[in-house]
């Protein structure tokens, strides 16, 4: 009996990833369709970036300064407090900047997405669109994916600057660092192809995750308020390990040879 | 159209039928057949209602014409083409000429009613803005609603939501709309006003229309002809005066709202003495 449970739950498991693999397939198919559909694509940039600036900012803002002065208190014991800014920009740009912003991209953006296309299917909007001749995939899915892959680098990058500024509010005005050596010591350390460049593959990969889970739990929500609800907590959980499970992925791949 | 005689299904002149289902069956899965074996025939320009119990099939009939979902057994034409065989984009061109109107209007919450209108046209169309403004206001004044071009869809009734989806339904002038239960969760005046767009719209515009409803006494006052559904099958039809005199047992308790008769008011279960003895 619990073997076939533990059977059924596998063929279930299959099907569903091979129905994720064919709707993202057919999403990449529909790409042309969101630029030709520019002004539903450009909406949805304001609704999954621009609404969510104000908890990426706020976040990176107290990230950042909590990052100084946990660092300044390890940098002291050795020392090095002058490299105060290196410690918080490689944090944050390598690592933290796309990885929080990615969460809590998935928290704010992927679940709202998720629970509009689940709604829309509940009310049969999504069958009458059917039946008006207009593909979902193009008017409603396509707009909606593109607009998380374009917000998320520009999400992760302004939450990271926000966190140097937050670090530098801390750490130059608040402890006294020099804020020569705060950002020299950063300009020098931070190298754009490794650390910056690295860090927007990163966002733009999470960006990709996040908006297909999100894109997929919503077109495939069971019809009822218990089945929109389901896939708006599944989306925030796979959405979440799948960003850290990619990080590593990436991480391994973009920064082996330097020792990291 | 059948006339006299349920069992005729008629029109001689095949131009003449816009729907046509022969030998239809349809199961979401193999044990649980939803439809057996369904015949019907709605001519053009007529207005038909398909009519039986919740859960008897009604709305898989109007999702198997729409191409929605493609019958196990039996063939399904619209306009004389055979929908099973059509392509995605045979599908979609078929559809252009098919309007739906959905249990509760189904608008997009995110347009305004005058967008709502408007989409089929801009999204099959290259209509100036000019003239699709002109367009929209007539539909919508077609529904009574003109003033509401500009509210949101939460800002709307239940009847006023149905209205503006039959505006919507009918944008690109289509040969066959279809009605998924138009009347249900309406007051009596909505109820009423509904019912006589329906009949003028199908009228006025030479469209045909198949009504899916479980409300007899409003269809009995506009439709031409009723197919009663029941556990799949179709168990009578006829014209309105038809089926006001029939003696068939299912259209005498549908009509008469009996609680009990050939649709029991009992799920079936062990009898009830069995059971008690059993707990006792």
């Amino acid at each position: 009996m619990a073997l076939r449970r533990v059977g059924r739950a596998t063929i279930s498991s299959v099907e569903r990833l091979g129905f994720a693999a064919r709707f993202s397939l057919a999403v990449v198919v529909h790409a042309p369709a969101a630029l030709r559909r520019l002004r539903l694509t450009l909406r949805e940039i304001y609704f999954s970036g621009v609404l969510s600036l104000v908890i990426i900012l706020v976040s990176g803002l107290f990230v950042g300064m909590v990052l100084a002065l946990q660092g300044y208190d390890v940098l002291t014991r050795y020392g090095a407090n002058e490299s105060l800014g290196v410690l918080v920009a490689l944090s944050l740009v390598r690592e933290l900047g796309p990885v929080v912003a990615g969460l809590l991209f998935a928290s704010r953006a992927g679940s709202a997405i998720t629970a509009e296309i689940g709604l829309m299917k509940t009310t049969e909007q999504l069958s009458a669109m059917e039946m008006m001749a207009v593909d979902p995939l193009a008017r409603v899915v396509a707009p909606r994916f593109f607009g998380g892959i374009v917000s998320m680098p520009l999400l992760a990058a302004l939450f990271s600057t926000m966190g140097i500024f937050g670090a530098y509010l801390v750490g130059v005005r608040l402890i006294g660092i020099d804020a020569g050596s705060f950002w020299g010591n950063m300009q020098a350390a931070v190298d754009f192809r490794y650390d910056i460049v690295n860090g927007i593959i990163k966002s733009v990969v999470f960006g990709i995750a996040v908006s297909l889970i999100a894109v997929f739990e919503g077109y495939h929500a069971r019809p009822t308020a218990e089945g929109v609800s389901t896939a708006t907590t599944r989306t925030v959980v796979a959405s979440s390990l799948s960003i850290l499970a990619l990080d590593f992925v990436l991480t391994v791949f973009m920064f082996r040879g330097l020792g990291v | 159209m059948p006339a006299a005689n349920p069992a005729v299904v008629a029109p001689t002149c095949p131009t003449e039928i816009a729907v046509e289902l022969a030998g239809v069956s349809f199961g979401y899965d193999r044990n649980r057949p939803v439809l057996a074996g369904i015949d019907m025939s709605i001519p053009r320009g007529k207005l038909v209602a398909i009519m039986g119990g919740s859960g008897c099939g009604k709305t898989t009939i109007l999702r198997l014409i729409g191409g929605q979902l493609r019958p196990q057994q039996g063939r399904i034409s619209v306009a004389g083409q055979d929908v099973a065989t059509l392509d995605r984009d045979g599908l979609f061109a078929m559809r252009r000429k098919i309007g739906m109107l959905f249990q509760f209007g189904a608008l997009f919450t995110d347009l305004s009613v005058f967008e709502n209108v408007a989409f089929p046209m801009r999204e099959h169309t290259k209509l100036p803005d000019e003239l699709i403004r002109d367009l929209v206001l007539m539909k919508l004044n077609a529904v009574g609603l003109r003033g509401a071009a500009q509210l949101r869809p939460s800002e709307l009734s239940g009847g006023m939501a149905r209205r503006v989806a039959l505006a919507r339904a009918i944008a690109l002038d289509p040969m066959l709309v279809m009605y998924d239960e138009p009347f249900a969760g309406l007051d009596p005046i909505s109820l009423g006003v509904v019912g006589q767009l329906i009949r003028k719209l199908n009228d006025a515009l030479g469209i045909t229309s198949v009504v899916v409803t479980h409300d007899i006494y409003e269809s009995l006052k506009i439709v031409d002809y009723i197919y009663f559904v029941s556990e799949g099958r179709i168990v009578a039809q006829g014209t309105p005066q038809e089926v006001r005199a029939s003696s068939e047992g299912f259209v005498r308790q549908f009509v008469d709202g009996a609680p009990d008769g050939p649709v029991p008011f009992h799920y079936p279960a062990r009898p009830l003495v069995e059971e008690f003895a059993r707990a006792g």
